[in-house]
């Protein structure tokens, strides 16, 4: 039996459904899964099906495609327009739209054709491209110097450092036509502004397995202590999950919240130093915009200065402008977990994956895809 | 406002494409047998009871483990005959090549071709070759068009697709895609992929002379398998449910699929038929289709219901999902 078959175990899964049954207090509790991966592994084992009534099991802010404000979408339509740029992107950020900068929608069309995005632009004739791995671009860049390249430089902790290291690379090499869209976000200040929100009560955090893999599970101690939140890391499979939620029901019953890990194979307390050294390195914490949430402290980051010739805002003079979202789109509830996406008024019906309104109906990781896409909320 | 341009989502063979197909093409060309968006079409009025499909070909690479676009322009439309349940009588082959095209590798593509064809054995009968500037095409591009004849019992058609039935694949899912997609990448190119690529038309033979009254058959190429099944459950106005612990999947794919976030029941194939029999034929047609397949690789994935008209399938773990047809490409996730 291989590694993977075994945390798909049916008989694993089903020992542990029974222990989460026999624990469980009583009740109404929420947990929220902060990664998008989790929200679609959920969706896709089925396994809100298999929890005792009572428990809920919540999205959050942990897709990094959706928190990405309307503002940097924008932007990079408008460098996709700069004659000799080519956008690289990962693939996930070719569907999401921005808002619109002129003020109304265009009325009586489909809505993509009447949001650019950068599919769209592609379409138009930009050079827009979809990457894998960072260092593609440098190799691209080292190719065609007539061009300017600029990464829309998205994602959360896991992401990140392979990102500083391509700047440090492209330093490094002297490269002058490669630049950076920077909004990189960090995750433990999001959980801190969760914590802090009056709408939203939060009982348990199911902690993301990949940025765990980087920051290590003790970066959300001061979550747990803090709050008294019981926080732990999981991994992506059925048994990962709810191992992961046996362990936080057990720390709730017993009332001491603390720290968990029940992804062990992978994820260590202190992670992985060097990558969040090298991140450190590039790129300083400051205050950043989320999608559908807002301005949180510390919880995005900037170039540091010696490496702001990289910043592609700076180079190309664009500012970033604030828009309001879509009417009537509650992607900002959705990845607080104040609402499930089927509790949205465009949900499934104006707003789909082929015409979507929001990011979390775009992005492959949002709730409201993979609620979508696996029928949850659709009897 | 925007003038609409075509995007690369309208060729990934989901929603948008069938959108495309339904309310740009299909109405400008209109004729009874193409509306029926089959992906052969019986000619009755000629007489005989025979079927025509046309499908072009743009794959990238052109060659790629287990195959190149010459044999798959062969492989595709033979097998778009065979959904029908036909004998492939004869092909025609529309080349367009791009100025600057190597010769070695247009030869080496037009033999993959031939050999295929020879071995159906199936005749190339007419042809047509264009050349574009360049820049203006991709390397090369085929169109294929088939004409073959259906055995006179034999009526294939979601039309007759009953609650009760059974669903059927000839093999495990994904290889073609994933085999595309490490030879695209120059990655994973220590895994051991290659693309399932085969006529299908030994596969049919046997089963419709096993299960004369089979109801229907797909090939289960771009969209995967859920495209297929969701188009079947709007023609037919039933629902099926698939048993995931059946689907037949190679562990190399599976791999490729958890590394990179995507869904194996989307990925193309290139070799696979969805085939569809009453529920008590279901033995007999696996028998069949394991008697000219490899052994052991053949399953019975699901069955049709009269409940609601939609795709769920049954996870190993007592619970459900509903299954809806691809957005587009499926994208990469990024974490």
């Amino acid at each position: 039996m291989n590694n993977l078959a075994q945390f798909r175990n049916k008989n694993h899964v089903k020992i542990l459904v029974k222990k989460l049954h026999s624990n469980y207090p009583g009740g109404t509790l929420k947990l929220m899964e902060v990664c998008g991966t989790h929200t679609m592994a959920i969706a896709r084992y089925g396994l809100r099906g298999l929890m005792p009534d009572g428990l809920k099991l919540i999205s959050g802010p942990g897709c990094p495609v959706c928190v990405t404000p309307a503002s940097i979408i924008n932007a990079s339509i408008k460098l996709s327009e700069l004659p000799g740029t080519v956008i690289i992107t990962f693939g996930d950020m070719m569907r999401v739209q921005g808002t619109h900068v002129t003020g109304t929608r265009v009325t009586g069309t489909h809505v993509p054709w009447s949001e650019k995005t950068l599919e769209i632009r592609k379409a138009e004739g930009a050079d827009v491209r979809i990457i894998y791995s960072v260092l593609d671009m440098l190799e691209m860049a080292r190719e065609e110097k007539n061009k300017n390249f600029v990464f829309i430089s998205i994602g959360f902790e896991t992401t990140t450092p392979g990102i500083a290291i391509s700047i440090i690379e492209a330093k490094k090499i002297g490269l002058k036509n490669v630049f950076f869209l920077t909004a990189n976000r960090l995750i433990v200040p999001a959980m801190h502004a969760l914590c802090r929100a009056a709408d939203i009560q939060i009982h348990g955090f199911l902690c993301p397995g990949h940025v765990s893999v980087i920051i290590g599970y003790d970066a959300y101690r001061e979550i747990a202590d803090q709050y008294s939140i019981p926080c732990v890391v999981a991994g992506f499979e059925p048994v990962d999950i709810l191992l992961a939620i046996d362990d936080i029901i057990e720390r709730i019953s017993k009332k001491s919240a603390g720290v968990g890990n029940a992804y062990g194979r992978v994820v260590t307390e202190r992670g992985n130093t060097q990558a969040m050294d090298i991140m450190h390195q590039v790129f300083k914490p400051v205050r950043a915009e989320w999608r559908g949430i807002g301005s949180i402290p510390n919880s995005g980051l900037d170039l540091r200065d010696e490496y702001t010739h990289f910043d592609a805002l700076k180079k190309f003079n664009i500012k970033l402008v604030s828009q309001p979202e879509p009417k009537g789109c509650k992607c900002g509830d959705v990845l607080r977990g104040v609402i499930i996406p089927p509790e949205c008024g465009l949900f499934s019906k104006t707003c789909t994956p082929e015409t979507p309104v929001g990011p979390c109906m775009v992005s492959t990781e949002g709730s409201c895809a993979a609620y979508y896409k696996y029928g949850v909320g659709a009897e | 406002m925007t003038e609409k341009k075509i995007l690369l989502t309208h060729g990934s063979g989901g929603r948008m494409t069938r959108d495309l197909l339904e309310k740009i093409i299909v109405p400008i060309l209109d004729n009874p047998a193409l509306n029926r968006m089959e992906d052969s079409s019986l000619l009755s009025e000629i007489g005989a009871r025979m079927v025509m499909t046309t499908d072009s070909y743009v794959v990238k690479p052109l060659f790629f483990p287990g195959g190149d676009i010459g044999k798959l322009a062969v492989c595709g439309t033979v097998n778009d005959l065979a959904t029908a349940g036909a004998k492939p009588i004869a092909l025609s082959v529309s080349v367009i090549i791009e100025e600057g095209f190597s010769f070695d590798d247009l030869k080496k593509i037009l033999y993959s071709l031939k050999q295929t064809a020879d071995s159906i054995p199936v005749p190339l009968i007419t042809g047509d070759t264009k050349v574009v500037e360049r820049g203006r095409g991709d390397g090369i591009y085929i169109t294929t068009t088939g004409v073959g004849s259906v055995p006179d019992k034999v009526h294939l058609s979601p039309e007759r697709i009953e609650p009760g039935d059974a669903v059927l694949i000839n093999g495990p899912i994904g290889s073609h895609e994933a085999s595309i997609i490490c030879a695209r990448n120059d990655f994973l190119l220590g895994a051991d992929v290659r693309s399932d690529c085969a006529p299908l038309h030994t596969l049919m033979k046997a089963v419709l002379e096993a299960v004369p009254d089979a109801r229907c058959a797909r090939d289960a190429t771009r969209g995967g398998v859920v495209s297929v099944l969701t188009e079947l459950i709007e023609s037919s106005g039933f629902g099926i449910i698939l048993d995931e612990e059946k689907i037949p999947i190679e562990k190399s794919v599976q791999s490729i699929c958890e590394i990179l976030g995507i869904d194996p029941l989307l990925m193309a194939n290139e070799g696979k038929m969805i085939i569809i029999v009453p529920e008590n034929k279901a033995e007999l047609c696996l028998e069949a289709m394991e008697r000219v397949s490899e052994k052991g690789k053949s399953s019975i994935i699901g069955r049709v219901h009269d409940g609601h008209a939609r795709l769920t399938i049954q996870t190993p773990y007592g619970t459900s999902r509903v299954v809806t047809m691809p957005m587009g490409t499926q994208l990469p996730r990024i974490c």
